[in-house]
């Protein structure tokens, strides 16, 4: 039996992936019946070769990237009835060699086990991969303290981004009195840069609804909600296909046998508001309120949900437990650096050549993950500096490119693990720019309680937006500073308190691009277009007047077969010119 | 305009079955997507139908629709074409590609075209970062991506909506 693979996550779908299984299917019916199965699976990570399709037969399996319906028609042709893989279009053969082999190779799959292998909407295929598992496991041979001290040894932490030890969060949850507690999924992924949830609910939803299984196992709860953004339906689509079966086949909804436990599981769509990820805030919003933040303590494990004992866990930190149970805390704790064990996954997007999802073992290095796995800046600029944690983290200049991936070291740096964004930036990206971007994203979802947060970014943003406009003033950069410590210090949440880090962390390390946007009113990466001069290179203008043509305002002057000139003083900024020459003589100062 | 009762109910008994009495507040947003499925916007008649199914003051129902960002008070067209703009999709030319879709259908963000058809709106994070310039439409039943647009793929999808809006729901004449 031939196996064709079509990757259906939204990464997928939007790139295609639908017409690509349509023409697949219709090939399938008319000449492949009772010889080709056609399967659909989640997200590899490789997002930059969607849509892909995989074709195992005898000879292993073969990877093929960037398919349309009309390649897919000669893989069918071709390769699943002719037996000959189409070479030049293979991108992966057997996970291991190909053009794109240098991907996957430093890559560690726990969190990511199951994405790109199960068809997401089969729970047998989940099954098949040692699915349910590590919840009978636990229900058979382990007391709920050996299970939490399991996952204590196993050292995993949160891997939303503040990377508390999930087995203490467990413990607190489980010393609690009471019978009625709650386990949460926080499924409100949100920063800009990051997906890595979204793509593990669309390609293991099972995965997580076993973690949460084990987690209500370990602290008594009977109850779980899964609170998913709107934004992904999708995903939502996907776990509600995943609860149904999870429930028909008796792991849901059902009493083990020879135990009092029994778990239910219920999805809360979210609506568009970033500060729900905060655990107080996705608590108020489940109860049907504004989502906005209360001051901890008391936190959620002691006063939670409906004010009962609640554990929050973020998706990726909820795949990993199966796995844990299954696999043991020693082989977990042997990947990774002291304190931070295991693997994370990272979204890698920006300025980089494979763009997609790698889920890698603590300890690799930044560098390692955008050479090695990523390929490098694009178009072979030169690497500037990576964000991480998205608007809440800050940025890492590549002169500190050896920065390990461990929660303590990127900490120290200024910058935060996160939930797993990495935003690669190269020599033509502003750094001023790109804090403004982050702070107009926060200021934009402050829920306003907070007057240090409503009021102290938008007077951080009106700063910022007046320095890249050129018209920064001596004494800004102090008062960012200022600004950005107090709101540090003061606000209630965690978006508050690290709101200010984009900025701080560029000013830490990219002062002198700020300094020259006030003091020169210069860009150095020649990226705000209001400073920007665009200049005519006398020795390459060849007098062809194209660039005279095209001005929307006529600030090009010149003779034929002469030098031209740009009136700066006319000139509008709108880079036309720059993009119709032919000779290259027109650039940035 | 038809009560939601009259439009939903057995919708609505689904969703109130979920939560436990003295938990019913929380089938808020729930019933807040439901309104807005009828008419794309979420009117005062219906949060005040939704505030007394659920027993709390009809401000409540309103500061909940005006904290987040996917329920709508104002009328919009029929498609919210949603453009994320942060900074991963800015790095691949979101800000460019915003504004020829402004200029392509002759609005500018935040307003709707003449028919009704079309609403440009900034959003934040899609999670398609890597698949930038990325939009959701969005309408009374859901949300649909479209990434690695350029203005032409992005006619294309237009062009598409157009059509569909053409043929009545449930394909009668």
């Amino acid at each position: 039996m031939i196996t064709i693979t079509v990757g259906t996550a939204t990464c997928g779908v939007s790139a295609g992936a639908d017409k690509v299984l349509e023409t697949l299917s219709s090939l399938v019916q008319e000449k492949g019946q009772g010889k080709v199965v056609l399967a659909e699976t989640g997200c590899m990570g490789m997002c930059y070769k969607e849509v892909l399709v995989e074709v195992s037969n005898g000879d292993g399996k073969f990877l093929y990237g960037d398919v349309t319906p009309d390649i897919a028609k000669r893989i069918f042709e071709e390769h699943v009835l002719g037996g000959r893989p189409i070479e030049e279009l293979v991108i992966l053969h057997n996970y291991q060699e190909g053009p794109e082999e240098g991907y996957l190779k430093r890559q560690r799959r726990i969190a990511l086990r199951n994405c790109g292998f199960v068809d997401p909407m089969s729970i047998d295929d989940y099954l098949a991969r040692d699915g349910y598992k590590a919840i009978e496991k636990v229900l058979k041979t382990m007391s709920q303290d050996e299970l939490i001290e399991e996952i204590l040894s196993s050292g995993l932490r949160g891997r939303g981004g503040a990377g508390f030890p999930t087995g203490m969060k467990w413990r607190f949850a489980r010393q609690q009195p009471g019978s009625e507690k709650y386990v949460i999924c926080n499924a409100d992924e949100g920063d800009p840069g990051a997906f890595m949830d979204r793509s593990i609910l669309e390609g293991d939803p099972h995965s997580v609804l076993e973690g949460m299984m084990i987690a209500g196992y370990a602290i008594g709860a009977r109850n779980g909600v899964i609170y998913c953004r709107a934004e992904y339906p999708k995903a939502i689509v996907r776990l509600r296909q995943a609860i149904s079966d999870a429930t028909a086949a008796g792991w849901l909804d059902h009493t083990f046998p020879g135990t009092d436990f029994s778990f239910h599981i219920k999805i809360k769509e979210g609506a568009g508001a970033f500060v729900c990820g905060e655990e107080t805030a996705l608590i108020a919003s489940i109860e049907g309120r504004r989502g906005t933040p209360r001051p901890r303590p008391p936190y959620p494990a002691v006063r939670g949900l409906w004010g009962k004992p609640t554990i929050i866990n973020n998706v990726e930190t909820f795949a990993n437990v199966p796995w844990i149970v299954l696999n043991g805390h020693e082989a977990f704790a042997s990947v990774g650096t002291p304190k931070s064990k295991g693997t994370k996954v990272f979204a890698v997007t920006g300025k980089i050549n494979r763009g997609g999802l790698v889920e890698v073992p603590m300890g690799i290095s930044i560098n390692e993950i955008i050479y090695d796995i990523c390929g490098g800046i694009k178009d072979n600029k030169k690497f500037k500096a990576v964000q991480m944690g998205g608007p809440s983290g800050g940025c890492i200049p590549a002169s500190m490119g050896d920065t390990k991936i461990d929660y303590e070291e990127i900490t120290q740096t200024g910058a935060i693990m996160g939930s797993g964004g990495m935003v690669v930036m190269d020599e033509s990206t502003c750094m001023v720019e790109m804090a403004r971007f982050f702070l107009e994203f926060t200021q934009n979802e402050s829920c306003g309680k907070c007057t240090s947060c409503r009021i102290g970014t938008l007077r951080m943003l009106e700063i910022l937006e007046r320095i890249v406009e050129g018209k920064g003033e001596a004494g800004d950069i102090d008062v960012l500073l200022e600004l950005g410590n107090q709101i540090k210090s003061t606000a209630q949440c965690g978006l508050g308190q690290t709101a200010a880090n984009p900025v701080l962390t560029t000013l830490k390390y990219f002062r002198e691009e700020y300094e020259a946007h006030i003091h020169n009113k210069k860009c150095p990466a020649h990226s705000c277009a209001l400073l920007v001069n665009y200049v005519i290179d006398p020795e390459k203008c060849t007098g062809c007047t194209v660039c005279a043509k095209n001005c929307p305002v006529n600030a090009i002057s010149g003779e034929r077969k002469k030098t031209h000139f740009i009136d700066q003083a006319v000139c509008i900024k709108c880079g036309k010119c720059i993009t119709v020459c032919n000779f290259d003589a027109i650039y940035k100062d | 305009m038809k009560k939601l009762a009259e439009l939903y109910e057995d919708e609505i008994q689904v969703i109130l079955a979920k939560y436990p009495d003295e938990q019913k507040r929380s089938a808020v947003m729930p019933l807040l997507y439901l309104a807005q499925r009828a008419s794309g916007r979420i009117s005062q008649e219906a949060m005040q139908e939704i505030a007394e199914i659920l027993d709390i003051a009809i401000t409540d129902v309103a500061s909940i629709v005006g904290f987040y960002s996917l329920f709508h008070e104002e009328p919009g067209g029929r498609y919210r074409i949603q453009v994320c703009t942060d900074l991963p999709c800015a790095l691949r030319g979101a800000d460019a590609f915003l504004r020829q879709l402004c200029d392509l259908l002759g609005v500018e963000v935040g307003e709707t075209t003449a028919d009704g058809l079309f609403t440009i709106e900034e959003v934040k994070c899609l999670a398609a970062c890597h698949r930038a310039p990325v939009f959701q439409v969005q309408n009374g039943d859901g949300l649909e991506y479209h990434e690695n647009q350029t203005i032409d793929t992005a006619r294309l999808v237009i062009d598409e909506l157009r059509l569909r809006a053409q043929k009545p729901p449930g394909g009668a004449a």
